[in-house]
């Protein structure tokens, strides 16, 4: 039995099914990434996977418990960054940061945020209203919420949309850091990111091997 | 900090950040009051028979076009996403939004209202109990609105739709408020009716939370 584990799972959107018997397997220090098509349910199984969404049918466990069974454990202890930045434009950029980071801490730790906005490049910024900054800016923003507060599943929708080169290798390093204390990473991405040793999941195959399921 | 007040100061600072903050529903409350002399005409007797009806209608009407943005921005920026996966349960997201909410939209009224009073030449036995229901009344008005506009969450013209699901929940709020006030301009007392408003402020305290937070989960699927 792996740490973070999903069976079988069903996804229906708007009576359509995203896809269907989708299984993982995570432990301590792995990666997944997720590959498929736009509207293949990377994003809708990152949703599924944080508990956002559930499932229409099959089960998600963390430790052999579901992860329903205890929503504040479960958000304790992942990050989800989705697509939208949550990014409050009349804040300062140090402003936003804190407050994600005290509100998953339940403290505030200036020095944490301090050095998180630093990892991101962010730091020369940290006083300017967050409506200054620029896409890909934004976007950094939104990750350095990953190292400011602690947790050990980290859940990545296409978080390298916008990004430099620069950020994209910030980005790497960090998730490796993570991965390297023995934490967990789920990733949607279409390959810009290379993250050493972490296992693939294709929506698009799994769903082709469910259509010859049927058929046979 | 506690994760709820940091909520509560993190809706303050926005809302001064964002300006307006608390002067907008404020200044609707007042302006919309003094329109009533000034549309009916100047007669004492007719002003003092509508006032505390004057007083409530424009406070739930400036309560609802403070709702109406309650979660909308959060929704649109990612935040609630974040919110709802927060170790905070949602329930208690709610609350301290409505908390801050009516710190910045209701509490004001509080302190407007004997001014909109003087204007609508209230008889002045009637001013602590004014002072007293708009106490308990506009609590009332944020957590039952905060379920309309966690129900109309992502609704495009959600505003329009916002007052139809809400309004009519007003209603009891609004007759028991009228009559505590009429009650003590008439020598009356006001005691049943304050109970009442009371009541019903003790009923929306964990009940609108939970059903707004159910509406959030929804919205969020």
């Amino acid at each position: 039995m792996s740490l973070f584990e999903g069976r079988d799972l069903l996804c229906v959107r708007g009576e359509r099914n995203v896809f269907a018997r989708i299984g993982f397997a995570l432990d301590d220090g792995q990666a997944l990434v997720l590959r498929g098509s736009n509207g293949s349910g990377k994003s809708s199984l990152l949703r599924l996977m944080a508990g956002l969404l559930r499932p229409a049918k099959g089960t998600i466990d963390w430790d052999g418990e579901s992860i329903e069974r205890d929503t504040a454990a479960n958000n304790r202890r992942l990050h989800y960054v989705g697509h939208l930045d949550a990014v409050k434009p009349s804040l300062s950029v140090s402003d936003n940061l804190a407050f994600w980071s005290a509100l998953c801490r339940g403290q505030i730790k200036e020095d944490a945020v301090r050095r998180a906005l630093a990892r991101f490049g962010l730091a020369m910024l940290a006083d300017i209203p967050a409506r200054m900054l620029s896409a890909g800016q934004k976007r950094r923003l939104a990750l350095a919420r990953l190292i400011a507060s602690p947790a050990s599943l980290w859940l990545l929708d296409e978080p390298t949309i916008g990004l430099d080169a620069d950020s994209i290798a910030v980005l790497r390093e960090s998730i490796n850091e993570h991965l390297g204390e023995g934490g967990l990473a789920v990733i949607a991405a279409h390959g810009e990111l290379a993250i050493k040793g972490a296992s693939d999941l294709d929506l698009d195959r799994a769903a082709a091997l469910d259509v010859a399921d049927v058929l046979q | 900090m506690s994760r709820f007040a940091l909520i509560v100061a993190h809706e303050l600072k926005l809302a001064f950040r964002q300006g307006g903050g608390a002067s907008l529903a404020l200044g609707f409350f007042v302006l919309a009051g003094a329109l009533f002399p000034l549309g009916i005409g100047p007669e004492p007797g007719i002003l003092s028979r509508i006032a505390a009806g004057v007083v409530f209608v424009t406070a739930l009407l400036a309560t609802m076009l403070s709702l109406e943005r309650l979660f909308q921005g959060d929704f649109e920026d990612g935040s609630l996403d974040l919110l709802a996966l927060s170790p905070l349960p949602l329930e208690a997201v709610v609350l301290a939004k409505c908390l801050a909410n009516w710190l910045l939209a209701g509490l004001p009224l509080l302190f407007a209202a004997p001014l909109l009073a003087l204007i609508l030449h209230l008889r002045s036995d009637g001013l602590i109990t004014l002072f007293a229901a708009m106490l308990l009344a506009t609590p009332t008005l944020s957590l039952v609105g905060a379920i309309g506009a966690a129900l109309t969450v992502g609704a495009r013209r959600g505003g329009v739709l916002l007052s139809l699901l809400v309004l009519p929940l007003f209603i009891p709020v609004l007759i028991f408020a009228v009559a505590a006030v009429d009650a003590a301009t008439q020598d009356l007392s006001a005691r049943s009716a304050l109970l009442a408003l009371g009541g019903f402020l003790a009923a929306a305290l964990p009940l609108a939370p939970w059903a707004a937070a159910g509406a959030l989960r929804q919205a969020l699927e």
